[in-house]
């Protein structure tokens, strides 16, 4: 596609600004910086617009000039434009004027945003030739590299924390990958990763396809834009892992002010995290930028226990930049927050989405997102992957045998009223 | 017996394609430091920035511990030490 390579021109170092070329390579040599994908905006310009976007299928792709591959996409073509939803129920519940869900829960085909990221890294190892791609792993990462690169014809490798929900271990299994659970924590996953890769000529999507994956988490940002009618929130809470996502969601609004889709507002991202693997939080708290890494995290929400953050520093000048803020969570209020929001806005999601409903509520009774301002909640993954963390919270089915007057027995404390249309 | 340092892909340019070179005689990870410049200048400037701090995406393992958890760079190594220069990656 001679026309589209020059959208994305280079890797650039986030340090020092050295550029480099779009390889599978993913710190500088001369920082250890991390690469990131480098554009062309004033080119971009030239040929995205709201009607260009307006005009393609309802996928991630349709901002396909600000994501970093050189061609079409050959995998994942399906993924995202999931739903904003107005949630007027958790709103009330909240005490505030306007909320809305990104709903990520039902990202296509692995139920989490992670397919964004996955898309992404997957076309990208294909355009550079791999043939055997790979993963480190809390889980939704493992499931969507399984499905992806078996749709795609791919070999894969995805390396898991040997104490990952039974779900999450099934949903990567299923797709015919090779799972290997490690014993030892994700950070110890991820260090192991980082030496396979130096040794084997895989494409591992978070270590040496981490700049074109990191960059599929911006489309979360871009739908989040179109889809609150080409305007940035005033306020989003984002569930924060390495803080990659976070800092994502910023760059996307950005780049929309860059080339002319949005106009210049202002607005501020907020960090979510669990209190047992917070070290981005406690940095934000302490009001430092030096993120200390948590040893051994201890929380239900696994997804986001990174004790090692990557983009924490980052994360940390997003939210500075923006005037956002970070807040943590017990696994009791994560609980509480899944619970809130499938009963008032009807939607079922994993323990990171507990702890951005949980967070957010704790931001707002703390003042520091005004009631009465724009809110969106993003929401990352689906609950019927964490089960286990919610076993028994939201009580049982109430058995009888298949008596109307075992069932009138039942319902007599349940306040109801036998309606009048239905009496005769 | 000498100390193990695993050098990650990235710099193994400056240590002529070697994964691991062995240090001698090094007592803390400040004088693993040392000797690696000494071994093949220019290495500790890529891990270190100017004031001589280990960079911010740069992670150090003695024997699988992150030195941020020890002593940083006065934690003392000892001979048959493994140590691994690993940088930060992201992930989830």
């Amino acid at each position: 596609m001679s026309q589209t390579q020059t959208f994305f021109s280079n890797l650039k170092c986030r340090e020092c600004g050295r550029l480099y070329p779009k390889e599978a390579i993913h710190i500088c040599e001369f920082d250890f910086g991390p690469l990131e994908a480098a554009y062309d905006y004033d080119l971009i310009a030239k040929h995205l617009n709201r009607e260009v976007i307006a005009s393609r299928p309802q996928t991630m792709w349709r901002y396909r000039e600000l994501l970093p591959i050189d061609g079409e996409p050959t995998v994942g073509q399906q993924v995202g434009f999931t739903p904003l939803v107005r949630a007027d129920r958790l709103a009330a519940k909240l005490g505030v004027d306007e909320l809305y869900i990104k709903n990520d829960t039902v990202n296509y085909p692995t139920l989490s945003f992670k397919d964004r990221v996955v898309s992404v890294a997957l076309s990208r190892a294909r355009e550079l030739g791999f043939e055997i791609v790979a993963c480190a792993s809390t889980g939704n990462l493992a499931n969507s590299v399984a499905a992806n690169a078996a749709a795609a014809g791919l070999k894969s490798y995805v390396l898991i924390p040997a104490d990952l929900e039974r779900s999450k271990v099934v949903g990567s299994l299923i797709y015919g990958t090779q799972v290997i659970g490690i014993h030892g924590a994700y950070d110890q996953v991820n260090r192991l990763c980082s030496e396979i890769a130096g040794k084997y000529g895989w494409g591992f999507v978070n270590v040496n396809l981490r700049p074109y994956y990191a960059e599929g988490s911006k489309s979360m940002g871009f739908e989040i834009a179109e889809q609150f009618g080409w305007k940035i929130p005033k306020h989003t809470v984002i569930p924060m892992a390495s803080g990659s996502l976070l800092t994502k969601i910023h760059k996307a609004y950005k780049e929309f002010i860059r080339i002319g889709v949005l106009e210049e507002a202002s607005f501020a991202v907020h960090g979510a995290q669990a209190s047992g693997c917070s070290p981005i939080s406690t940095a934000k708290k302490k009001n430092t930028d030096m993120v200390k890494p948590v040893p051994n995290p201890k929380t239900i929400v696994k997804s986001l226990a990174i004790g090692t953050p990557a983009d924490g520093y980052y994360a940390l000048r997003t939210l500075a930049e923006t005037g956002g803020s970070a807040e943590d969570c017990t696994d009791e209020e994560v609980i509480d927050g899944i619970r809130m929001l499938a009963e008032y806005a009807g939607v079922f999601a994993e323990t990171a989405g507990g702890v951005t409903v949980a967070c957010a509520r704790k931001l707002i009774e703390s003042g520091k997102i005004p009631r009465n301002e724009s809110i969106v909640l993003c929401i990352t993954g689906h609950g019927l992957k964490t089960q286990e963390a919610i076993h028994g919270e939201c009580g049982e089915a109430r058995l009888i045998n298949p008596s109307l007057r075992e069932f009138e027995a039942l319902i007599a404390n349940d306040n109801i009223q036998q309606s009048s249309a239905a009496a005769h | 017996m000498s100390i193990q340092v695993r050098i990650p892909a990235p710099l193994r340019k400056l240590t002529k394609d070697q994964e691991v070179v062995a240090i001698e005689g090094a007592a803390t990870i400040a004088d693993v430091l040392a000797n690696l410049d000494t071994a093949f200048p220019g290495l500790t400037e890529r891990i270190c920035d100017e004031q001589g701090n280990v960079r911010r995406f740069v992670n150090i393992f003695v024997n699988d511990e992150d030195i941020r958890f020890l002593e940083e760079k006065a934690t003392a190594v000892k001979a048959g030490d493994e140590i691994s220069i690993v940088p930060a990656i992201a992930g989830g």
